[in-house]
This record gives structure tokens, C-alpha cells and sequence, in this order.
């Protein structure tokens, strides 16, 4: 306190940081003001004008003449059934993909904690090593791999097993692959730290007590892996529900997903405020696993201490 | 010991451990007898954990065969060895209640839900857990954890029950107190118990007999008092409670005597032994500090080893005392001596001159 008076400006600076808490502060910039935008943006109604929508203090000759809110952007989700199936076949398909990536991560999770240190960073290395490359590349490689004239395709009809090119691409196969695809490692990462750090003594004990090695898998490890069960499918659904990139580049015309929508109000239909109250909406959707998320965190984190 | 009436329980014949180039376990042979708290002491290092190990069914020997009850074991796997282990970290199930760790092993058995819940409750009973059963083991107090981890180990009734230093996580107090409850429950059961530990206190209160392992090999099997009386060699002498090393050489043998000349000491010294005539040159001889009185005057008394000194250290712990008796040639010898009489002022101080002396029968002659 007394620093801060002398005026030091670096140790001020420092105190100043303390005092207004900066994760909160980067909370409130990144996170918070955004939102608010686009709730502000939600609850006007469209206009052609730049920007597309009606402003939400309306200024008169007198000055200052009040709010301007409308509800009729939900009223219309609500309405149209459209968005609804929308709304479901996104945490459907998020679902699908999410248990999809728990059943190829866990093993691999499982094997790569089962390894000798040094080459368990070797593989935890492998598994983050896609993120070097651009995320739009590796989901538009996919595209030069499955469509018809693909490698995959072109393969197969030379080795004679298939005559005529199997349809891999533009259809939700190629969606689930790309959620597959691109966020295992989210789901291996929680997992492999959860398994990592299991007391193999316990495998022991389970043995020692009567259990063969697949009951204290499902005895000891499962139950035990539970917390990181859950982080791993929390950070592949939360982002896949509102994926965007993958349903576009690999998903077909009839691929419903929630961000492909968001896309279409904002840029085809150029009807921000519907946009914006669609992405509210999802918001309030995912809200309440990320909550979940985060009271899962701090109780993990009460429990390692 | 190879008692045709008496077959003994477990049988560890000729078993070897080696891991790449290091041989944990090197050739050991042992009979454990049926009801016996055999304690397998040794420094830390010395293979005993592994020989534990290969006996619950986590390794594999290299060579040799454990025999249990009979039945050759080398090829069981842990979950159907008749065999339970308490392990050194306690290994309770985190996320079970202490009577769903003690129950696991029952319901790995497949026994009847209320058979079960019978003998778990009986079993806590008996290690005083009943009140803590809803529990979960983050919970409990270290003390309170290694009677779960008892309960759980024991109550599948295995004809062999191993505790990996069953009291090495608990502090000092509850240590001595558990020490006695543990015996006293091997005694209630009657199940064998085979201890691993490297505290010689621990194994010298609990174990009816034990084995001293160093280097992988047995070094001696015997009861605590044939271990600490009669210690085969040089390791189990030095490794089980003081004692002070003497080297000497062979100046004459005669009535199952030997005669040595120790220069460190500057005395000439009388040692036991039965076989004198193969013995030669230049051997050890060992006595232990309680076994040596210290004197002012010259003793009396044949059948004596006597050495003068000077005391150069002393440690008064009330009950007794600790003397560090340095000879005139330098060697020092430690001397403990029970405060038997009442009375402020000892009877030997700094830097007085000394006799101490120790019958013929308590030296001990160490070949190895």
C-alpha cells in the first residue's frame, strides 16, 4: 500500500494488478463485453443501415428518450420450429462426436499413462503436435482425403476392393470424423492427466483382493477416472456444439448444425439481430455444463489439496 | 525343522529374482511354519520387498518355486493365491467407504450380500471401526487407515496375511501401541503372518522368528534372541542393535577356547568355540555394550575379558547409561549400563580411567 503512495510506477503497477485481479479483468474484456455487444445486438430489430440494426438508446431532438427492446428475435426461434431441430441436432451431433472421441481417447489415454516416462512425452508430444498446423489446413486436408477422387477412394478402386467412389464427404460421416479428428487430443489431455497420476497400488490391492484385471479396471480405474471422464467431454461438446468449420468444409447440405445457421443469418441473411439472439440462446444452452465444468475444477482442486 | 508332522505352511525353495542385470533375490530358500509372525528384516535394498512381492503373486520368480500349503504357487496369479498382503502405502480404495474396502475382497468372492455384511462387521469390530464403517478413507487418521487396511487384507481368512512395513507410515506413539494389537490379533486368528521391515525393533517384539536379508540372500533365520545372541555374521551382527567389532589374531587354542591378541584394544581376549583347531590368523570376535561392566577397580573374577580404557563420552538416559570407552591403542567401545541404584551421582565420570570386562560365554566369534 505505502509503494503505491511513493509512487513507484512499476511497484504500483503491480499493486494496482493485484487490486483489481487480472483474470477478472481479461474476463471482463474478452468475455463479458462481447457478450454484452451481442446481447445488445439481440434484442434490436433489423434494419438496412450500417450497422444492420436498430440502435438501443434512441436519441431525440429533446436528447436521451429511452430504451428500445424487442423480445421479437426469440419470439421467432421459438416460433419457427426450424430452429429448435437445430438447436438438437447440434448436441446431438456435438454428443455423438463427444462419445465418439471418449471411446478412441480413453485407451489411448489409458495406454499413454501406462508408458515409461520418457515416452510418455514422446506420445503426449504426437498428440499435441497437430496444433502446430493451422486448424482451417487440417480440416480442409480432410477434403483431399475422403471426396471421390480422393486418396482414400482412389486406393481402394485401385486395389479393386470398391468399383464405384465411396461417398466420404458432404454427408455427417465427415462431420463426425472431423470432430473426431480434431478434438481428441481435448479429450485425451484431461484423461491422460487423470490416469497418470492413479496409484498403481490400488491395481494391486484390487488384484490381491480377488479381482481379475479387467474387474479392477471397471472396479478401481474407471470410477477413479470419472473427473477426467467428464473434463475430457465437457471441452469436446462445449466447442463442438457451436463448430462452425467442420460442418461447412466436410458436412452436406442437409448437416444442421447450430454455427453453420449463425453463418447464414449473419452474412446470407444479413439479419444480425436474429443471429445474435440464435447465439444467445446457444450461450444459455451450454451455460449450465460449464458450470458443471467449473465446480467440478474447484472441487478437484480442493481435493488435491 | 523338516517335520513330517509339521509340514510347513509356505515353502520358498531355491527362488531368484533378477531384474536385467540386477538379482534382487538371490537363491533363497525359507520354511515358514503354520501360525507363525515371521519377520523378513533387512535393509532397504536388500530384496525383501521383492520376495514379498513374488509371495502375494506381483512378480514373477526367475528361478526356484513357492510352495503353499503344499500347492505350487508359481504360476498363480495374486487374485486366486490364498494369500492377502497389507501394503506400506495402505492402498485403501479412495473412492469406496471403509466397509466397502473391507467387503471388496468378499464380493470378489462372490459371497452372499448378507454373509458379507456380517464378517466385514465383525471384522471392524475386531480392529475397533465399527462407529467409522460410512467413512471414506481421506477421512480417516494414519492410525485409523492401517486398521482399515488390516480389516480389508484379513478378512477373506488367507492362510498367509503379508504386511509390508505394516507400521513404517505411523508415528512413534502408535507405533509401539499398534505393535501390540497386530500380535495380538495374529494371536486371536491364529493366521500366519510373514512381516517385512527394515525397523530391527519391529521385527525383534513382533516376530516369533526371523530371517536377515542382505544382498538379496538369507543372511540368518533364528528366533530374536538366536539373531541377537548368536548372529551368524558379521552384516546380521552389525545390523541387529549395537554391538562393537573386535579384530584379533590367534595366539593359541586349547579346551575349546580360543586365544586372541587384539592390538586395537591392546588386550589379550578369550573366546568360546567348538571347533578351534580349523581357525587361524587373524578373525573377529564381537560383545554387545549391555554385556560390559565398567569398573573403576580391576574386577574380580576369572572367566573375564578385560580391557582398560579411558571414558571419553557419556550419555545419561536415566534408566541407563552410555559409555564411550576409548583403549590406549584408540579403538573405541561402547558400554551400556542399567542405573540400577538410585542416585544422582555416577560412579564413573569423564575421563576416568576404567576396567571393563565381560565374561568368556558373552563374546561372540564371528567367521564371516
Amino acid at each position: 500500500m505505502s509503494e503505491a503512495k511513493d509512487g513507484h510506477d512499476d511497484r504500483s503497477l503491480l499493486w494496482l494488478c493485484r487490486a483489481v485481479k487480472l483474470p477478472y479483468f481479461w474476463l471482463l474484456l474478452f468475455f463479458l463485453m462481447p457478450f454484452l455487444i451481442i446481447l445488445k445486438i439481440s434484442v434490436a430489430e433489423p434494419i438496412v443501415a450500417q450497422p444492420p440494426f436498430t440502435p438501443l438508446l434512441e436519441w431525440g431532438a429533446q436528447g436521451f428518450e429511452g430504451l428500445r427492446i424487442t423480445l421479437s428475435n426469440y419470439a421467432f426461434l421459438f416460433q419457427d420450429g426450424y430452429y429448435g431441430i437445430i438447436y438438437l441436432s447440434s448436441l446431438k451431433m456435438a454428443a455423438i462426436g463427444t462419445v465418439l472421441c471418449l471411446l478412441l481417447g480413453y485407451p489411448m489415454a489409458y495406454f499413454i499413462a501406462r508408458q515409461p516416462p520418457g515416452r510418455r512425452h514422446m506420445l503426449l508430444l504426437a498428440v499435441i503436435l497437430p496444433f502446430w498446423i493451422s486448424f482451417l489446413l487440417r480440416v480442409y486436408a480432410w477434403i483431399g482425403l475422403l471426396n471421390n477422387r480422393g486418396i482414400i477412394n482412389e486406393f481402394l478402386l485401385w486395389t479393386g476392393i470398391i468399383d464405384a467412389p465411396l461417398q466420404m464427404l458432404y454427408n455427417d460421416f465427415a462431420v463426425y470424423l472431423g470432430i473426431v479428428y480434431s478434438y481428441l487430443p481435448f479429450m485425451i489431455l484431461p484423461l491422460y492427466a487423470n490416469l497418470e497420476r492413479l496409484n498403481l497400488d490400488l491395481l494391486d490391492a484390487a488384484a490381491d483382493l480377488g479381482a481379475r484385471r479387467w474387474q479392477a479396471f471397471v472396479d478401481v480405474t474407471l470410477p477413479l477416472s470419472v473427473p477426467g471422464i467428464i473434463g475430457g467431454c465437457l471441452l469436446v461438446f462445449i466447442p463442438a456444439v457451436g463448430e462452425f468449420t467442420i460442418p461447412a468444409l466436410l458436412g452436406g447440405a442437409d448437416t444442421l448444425m447450430i454455427g453453420r445457421v449463425l453463418w447464414d443469418e449473419f452474412f446470407v441473411n444479413r439479419d444480425w439481430p436474429v443471429a445474435s439472439a440464435v447465439s444467445v440462446v446457444l450461450l444459455l444452452l451450454l451455460i449450465a455444463p460449464i458450470m458443471w465444468f467449473q465446480r467440478l475444477q474447484t472441487r478437484e482442486h480442493e481435493a488435491a489439496r | 525343522m523338516s517335520d513330517p508332522d509339521h509340514p510347513p505352511l509356505v515353502r520358498i525353495e531355491g527362488v531368484t529374482k533378477r531384474y536385467d542385470d540386477v538379482t534382487a533375490v538371490d537363491d533363497v530358500s525359507l520354511e515358514i511354519l503354520k501360525g507363525e509372525l515371521f519377520a523378513i528384516l533387512g535393509g532397504s535394498g536388500c530384496g525383501k520387498t521383492t520376495l514379498l512381492r513374488m509371495l502375494a503373486g506381483f512378480e514373477h520368480p526367475t528361478g526356484g518355486r513357492i510352495l503353499i500349503d503344499g500347492a505350487d504357487m508359481t504360476d498363480v496369479p495374486p487374485y486366486e493365491r490364498p494369500v492377502n498382503l497389507m501394503f506400506q502405502s495402505y492402498a485403501l480404495f479412495p473412492h469406496m467407504t471403509v466397509e466397502q474396502n473391507v467387503a471388496y475382497g468378499l464380493k470378489k468372492e462372490g459371497l452372499p450380500a448378507p454373509q458379507i455384511r456380517e464378517r466385514v462387521a465383525e471384522m471392524l469390530a475386531m480392529v475397533k471401526l465399527g462407529p467409522l464403517a460410512g467413512r471414506k478413507p481421506e477421512k480417516l487418521s494414519g492410525g485409523e487407515k492401517q486398521r482399515v487396511a488390516l480389516a480389508r487384507s484379513l478378512v477373506k481368512r488367507p492362510k498367509l496375511l503379508l504386511l509390508d512395513e505394516p507400521l513404517a507410515a505411523l508415528d512413534k506413539k502408535l507405533r509401539e501401541h499398534t505393535q501390540f494389537e497386530l500380535a495380538n490379533i495374529q494371536y486371536q486368528l491364529g493366521t500366519t503372518f510373514v512381516v517385512v521391515t527394515h525397523d530391527q525393533d519391529e521385527a525383534m517384539t513382533l516376530a516369533s522368528r526371523i530371517a536377515v536379508m542382505h544382498e538379496g540372500k538369507i543372511a540368518q533365520v533364528g528366533t530374536p534372541g538366536e539373531v541377537y545372541e548368536f548372529p551368524a555374521n558379521r552384516y546380521v551382527a552389525g545390523f541387529v542393535g549395537n554391538i562393537n567389532l573386535i579384530e584379533g589374531q590367534v595366539t593359541g587354542r586349547a579346551n575349546g577356547r580360543l586365544q586372541l591378541r587384539a592390538d586395537a584394544l591392546d588386550a589379550e581376549l578369550t573366546v568360546a568355540c567348538d571347533e578351534p583347531s580349523g581357525i587361524d590368523g587373524s578373525v573377529c570376535v564381537a560383545v554387545r555394550p549391555e554385556k560390559i561392566t565398567i569398573s573403576r577397580e580391576a574386577p574380580a573374577g576369572a572367566d573375564r575379558n578385560v580391557v582398560k580404557g579411558v571414558v571419553r563420552d557419556l550419555g545419561y538416559f536415566g534408566d541407563q547409561s552410555l559409555y564411550r570407552v576409548r583403549a590406549r591403542s584408540g579403538a573405541v567401545v561402547q558400554v551400556s549400563a542399567q542405573n540400577l541404584r538410585r542416585s544422582a551421582k555416577l560412579t564413573v565420570e569423564w575421563d576416568d580411567e576404567v576396567y571393563l570386562s565381560w565374561e568368556v560365554g558373552s563374546t561372540i566369534l564371528l567367521r564371516t
